[in-house]
């Protein structure tokens, strides 16, 4: 397994890590105690503006500790140049993304033409912004592996 | 191709290993420096998971002092239903 496949793969399983350690975190202290709160538009427009910071603060510094890892157990570098391979899988990787959270943001709105409660809508929007970028971490190791 | 050609399927193969070799063994790390890329562009490339942009094409060529042709090959299968 090259450095890109393990970096995809370190990526991946922060991204469950994170997710899943915020979701435990946000109902444990707000979800489980006051059930109503998940109508509450202001407690989805927090969860969402937290989430974002952290995931990215807490990606960057879980790839510094498995650059430093790597380094001292295989003791090579982290590629420092992003190429024209690495550019095209990007590019067919934010479309895959894309469609698959556009697919969810349209569940998400069907949600709420049939009459759900607001926090189909929320959940439905975080969990498929989850998904799209897990599909996108799958489908990017698929590139490196198999080829296009 | 199949939508404006004969052509229904094709294969890119190429001779960059053993240019390499030729080259005093030139390693995929110092082939990849040379080129601008990674070592693992330079590995897919060997192992046809990979057909590079015209430009790298002609990096690698010109680095190995070599015409394209010589370093990319186009094979293609006429589709017996057209």
């Amino acid at each position: 397994m090259d450095n890109k496949e393990k970096q995809v793969l370190v990526t991946a399983i922060s991204m469950i890590l994170i997710f899943g350690g915020y979701s435990l975190y946000v109902y444990n202290n707000y979800i489980s105690e006051d059930l109503n709160i998940i109508n509450d538009f202001k407690f989805w427009g927090k969860a969402f503006l937290i989430l974002i910071p952290v995931s990215i603060v807490a990606q960057i510094i879980i790839h510094i500790v498995f650059a430093i890892i790597n380094k001292i157990v295989t003791n090579e570098d982290m590629p420092a140049i992003t190429d024209e391979r690495d550019k095209l899988i990007e590019l067919k990787t934010i479309r895959i993304s894309h469609w698959t959270f556009l697919f969810g943001f349209f569940l998400s709105m069907g949600s709420q033409a049939m009459g759900m409660q607001p926090w189909v809508m929320f959940l439905t929007l975080i969990l498929s912004g989850f998904i799209s970028a897990m599909v996108s971490e799958v489908a990017r190791f698929y590139f490196y592996r198999k080829g296009f | 191709m199949s939508k404006t050609g004969k052509i229904s399927k094709f294969s890119i193969t190429n001779n960059i290993r053993k240019l390499r070799f030729h080259a005093n063994e030139m390693t995929q790390q110092e082939l990849a420096d040379k080129t601008g890329v990674t070592r693992q562009t330079i590995v897919a490339i060997e192992n046809g998971k990979y057909v590079p942009t015209l430009e790298l094409a002609f990096r690698i060529a010109r680095l190995f002092n070599t015409p394209l042709e010589e370093v990319f090959s186009f094979n293609s299968e006429e589709d017996p239903n057209k």
